[in-house]
């Protein structure tokens, strides 16, 4: 199974530059914890304290968003494409 | 005004400057949003944003018009140039949120303030690793109006 993930910028310096890398899992958690195994700090990035998906990273399955998908429990097939773009925000 | 270390420059055309002001105001008193997508000093396209969270004191860019705009970047390949926002009652200087949430480090933070109705003022910032430093601005080849000294 492979699904591929797009890196933004910011979180490159976990995946030694690269802005895309490979992932596994039939749900976005166990992505993120296969994220976290292949490259560290990716998948500890994209969680807050409570395991929980961190409320300015905003992550796409095909392009939707994954809050109006399943969250974090958000189910992946083979061959999906995962973006990850941190919030733009500010005050 | 609040300054921070002088650090590079940054040159926008006229449109670009005004397009942003006319954004800033059309949601008065509404913080609005926006990127600039670029390529070799040059703007390429002016994406509007709305702001998520429709406040006076904070925005958050949708994230599926993010996306739109960042896909559209890619496709053309064009880099993320800029990414702006609006003060509607503080100066152009980025509040501790905007360092806090400053996450693109590769873009320059510019704020657009309308403090002052009449005077808007544009200053731009990188803000990497929570440290800001301010690019000299012009627009059109003169110094960007940057507020009140």
């Amino acid at each position: 199974m492979s699904i591929e993930v797009r890196v933004p910028t910011i979180l490159r310096k976990h995946t030694g530059g690269e802005k895309k890398v490979d992932g596994e899992g039939q749900t976005l958690r166990e992505l993120v914890d296969d994220l976290e195994l292949s490259n560290p700090g990716l998948g500890g990035a994209l969680v807050d304290e409570d395991g929980r998906l961190h409320r300015f990273i905003n992550i796409y399955v095909n392009d939707e968003d994954v809050r109006f998908l399943g969250g974090i429990e958000t189910p992946l097939e083979d061959g999906d494409s995962v973006s990850i773009l941190p919030a733009v925000a500010g005050g | 005004m609040t300054r921070a270390q002088l650090q590079g420059r940054l040159d926008l055309d006229r449109d670009t400057y005004e397009a942003m002001v006319a954004h800033a105001r059309s949601d008065f008193p509404y913080e609005v949003c926006g990127l600039l997508a670029g390529t070799d000093g040059q703007v390429r396209k002016h994406y509007v944003i709305p702001n998520a969270a429709r406040s006076m004191t904070f925005y958050q860019m949708d994230a599926k018009a993010l996306l739109g705009a960042m896909n559209d970047m890619d496709d053309h390949d064009w880099d993320l140039m800029a990414i702006y926002h609006s003060h509607t009652h503080t100066e152009a200087f980025p509040s501790p949120t905007d360092v806090e949430l400053a996450f693109y480090p590769e873009a320059v933070y510019l704020i657009v303030s309308l403090q002052d109705a009449d005077a808007p003022a544009l200053r731009g910032f990188d803000i990497v690793d929570s440290k800001v430093t301010e690019r000299i601005l012009y627009v059109g080849g003169e110094e960007a109006p940057v507020g009140k000294r």
